[in-house]
């Protein structure tokens, strides 16, 4: 199986990036040089077996559900790119 | 016997001998990092430097110091530091000064440590060469022409080119081990959980794991009492007594079962970097341990296991960057669709981008069971690997890196470059300890011995790694300067 161009740019938009066009001929052939090593897994008989999403395998602890953080926003504000009125602007989404 | 030279345990005694002061020190290597041309320095903090060495003089001076007290450390640019720019190696963090402090950054600022200033990384720590940093590939001490390894580069650099006397590292496929091996350090990977990842930027969550950079097993020991420990603002940190992990390095190796696994010496592995191994291995064989050959058969997949787990985690890690609450916006974006895809696509470099994509694509909707859920499967199977091994020996060993350091610029193909992780990467899979010391030289460049042990045997390993280093002098060799 083989990525074309067309899959990575929609690939890209997923990851919320946008390619060049020599970025995207680089792109295509080591996603897919990296793809193709990804394809060893498939030599390998997996069934029956759990998959591990932790190392030791620990569940999440929990916490009391009581607020422990303080209020550090404007700390935290001041190296936003663009505030106002304590919120973080980004270009206008509904006019 | 220069100052760079001396290891903690020298500098502590010197302090309390009065010999010289921690102002002395930290200054004397600040003068050194002013002079070096390895790029191994992203911030120098000299003013906060100066201010942390006089209180640590006066902490001294008044009886209420520890073993840490005024020893001057570099600090992987990977720890956020309150006040003071924690870039990750990345422009999307260029500008990103950070608001609060790493648990390891206030635990080492608590042992009334000194830091010199953050150091070079590769990107976000994706890379085995630190050619991915967006402040350019430091240079390794012992052949300026040569990678340091990565991505803890700007570490091993800073130590084994003696710009400062420890230092602080992350390893997420290798990223402690694989930079100290080439560099000729001592490096130590703990057991996944045993420091505290708050604070540091995470690249796959569920390898990611910080750890001592330093001259010796002995002074690893010493950095690893003041970074380990329960942290309940890390949803994974374990809840696991943190023993003094100087207390058994004396211990004695004798009957100690070393595993040699036959893939971890197969091809691919360079001649004269096996038989540096292998001398070191007959050197603990000397000392009265005994040498037996094992099997880890699926850590062949651990190449295509790890470049799917981690580009997945990295890709969910790092969809945080988006230009609109800290670190790097594109100029006057036309959408806010376009501010994200502008300020990402603008802020990233290539590898950074590339482990996104793998990511994204091995998460998306037909494709999960195929990679993700497989490799999670198969990192499964290589964790088995290891508890079957650790049932008839106490370590595993074996080489860090297939050759010693290549040269910069020379490799130019990710899955080449991915392919050199081949003996590192498992330990991160199966979230063991690993260390990576001193063993020898190829064609004057160091060759390190990998150590592998069961699940919170970091005790274990320090012991063995401090036995070899009583025996070999690896360790103390340093760079010819001119």
């Amino acid at each position: 199986m083989s990525l074309s161009e067309q899959e990575v740019t929609q690939i890209a938009y997923l990851a919320r990036l946008s390619l060049s066009e020599a970025e995207l001929k680089d792109n295509t052939k080591d996603l897919n040089a990296i793809l193709g090593l990804a394809e060893q897994l498939g030599a390998i008989e997996t069934d029956g077996i759990e998959p591990m999403a932790h190392p030791l395998h620990m569940t999440q602890r929990l916490r009391a559900d009581v607020v422990t953080e303080e209020d550090q926003s404007e700390l935290f504000q001041s190296i936003a790119p663009k505030i106002g009125n304590k919120h973080y602007l980004v270009p206008t989404v509904i006019e | 016997m220069s100052i760079y030279t001396k290891t903690i345990a020298q500098l502590a005694q010197g302090l309390k001998d009065k010999e010289f002061s921690s102002v002395e020190i930290t200054q004397h290597y600040l003068d050194r990092i002013k002079k070096s041309d390895l790029n191994a320095f992203i911030t120098l903090t000299d003013e906060l430097a100066m201010k942390q060495a006089q209180t640590a003089d006066d902490k001294i001076a008044a009886g209420t110091s520890n073993i840490l007290t005024g020893i001057p450390y570099a600090h992987k640019d990977i720890f956020c530091t309150k006040g003071v720019k924690t870039s990750a190696g990345s422009k999307m963090l260029d500008n990103f000064i950070s608001p609060y402090d790493a648990t390891v950054s206030h635990q080492l600022n608590q042992a009334d440590t000194v830091m010199l200033g953050k150091v070079n990384m590769d990107e976000f720590a994706m890379g085995s060469s630190n050619e991915s940093s967006f402040y350019g590939a430091v240079k390794n001490p012992w052949d300026t022409k040569k990678i340091p390894g990565g991505s803890s580069g700007g570490s091993a650099a800073a130590v084994a080119g003696g710009l400062s006397c420890f230092a602080t590292g992350t390893d997420t496929g290798g990223s402690i081990r694989q930079p100290a091996s080439l560099c000729g350090i001592t490096g130590l990977k703990p057991t996944y959980g045993r420091v505290s990842r708050y604070g540091m930027i995470a690249y796959a969550s569920s390898l990611d794991q910080a750890g001592p950079m330093t001259k010796t097993a002995q002074d690893a020991a010493i950095v690893l009492n003041a970074m380990a420990g329960f942290d309940e603002k890390d949803s994974t940190s374990a809840e696991q007594d943190v023993p003094d992990y100087t207390a058994n390095l004396n211990d004695s190796i004798k009957g100690l079962t070393i595993g040699l696994p036959k893939e971890f010496f197969s091809e691919g592995l360079d001649d004269d970097v096996a038989s540096q191994v292998m001398n070191a291995i007959k050197e603990f064989e000397a000392m009265g341990a005994v040498v037996k050959e094992i099997s880890l058969p699926n850590s062949a997949y651990a190449i295509p296991t790890y470049y799917i787990v981690a580009p997945c985690e990295c890709s969910s890690n790092l969809s945080r960057l988006d230009g609109v609450r800290y670190g790097y916006r594109c100029e006057n974006p036309k959408d806010l669709e376009d501010l994200y895809s502008r300020s990402r696509s603008e802020g990233f470099g290539s590898e950074v981008k590339r482990r996104i994509m793998i990511g994204a694509y091995a998460l998306s909707a037909g494709y999960y069971d195929a990679y993700y859920l497989k490799a999670q499967k198969t990192r499964h199977l290589i964790s088995e690997d290891f508890k079957k091994a650790f049932h008839d020996v106490d370590v595993i060993m074996g080489p860090v890196s297939p050759t010693t350091a290549f040269d910069l610029g020379s490799v130019k193909d990710p899955v080449s470059m991915y392919l050199a992780d081949i003996y590192t990467l498992s330990a991160n899979l199966a979230g063991l300890p690993a260390m990576s010391i001193p063993a020898g030289f190829s064609n004057k460049l160091p060759v390190g011995l990998q150590l592998i042990g069961n699940y919170w045997s970091e005790s274990k390993l320090l012991n063995i790694a401090h036995q070899f280093q009583l025996q070999t002098d690896w360790h103390q060799q340093m760079p010819q300067e001119d």
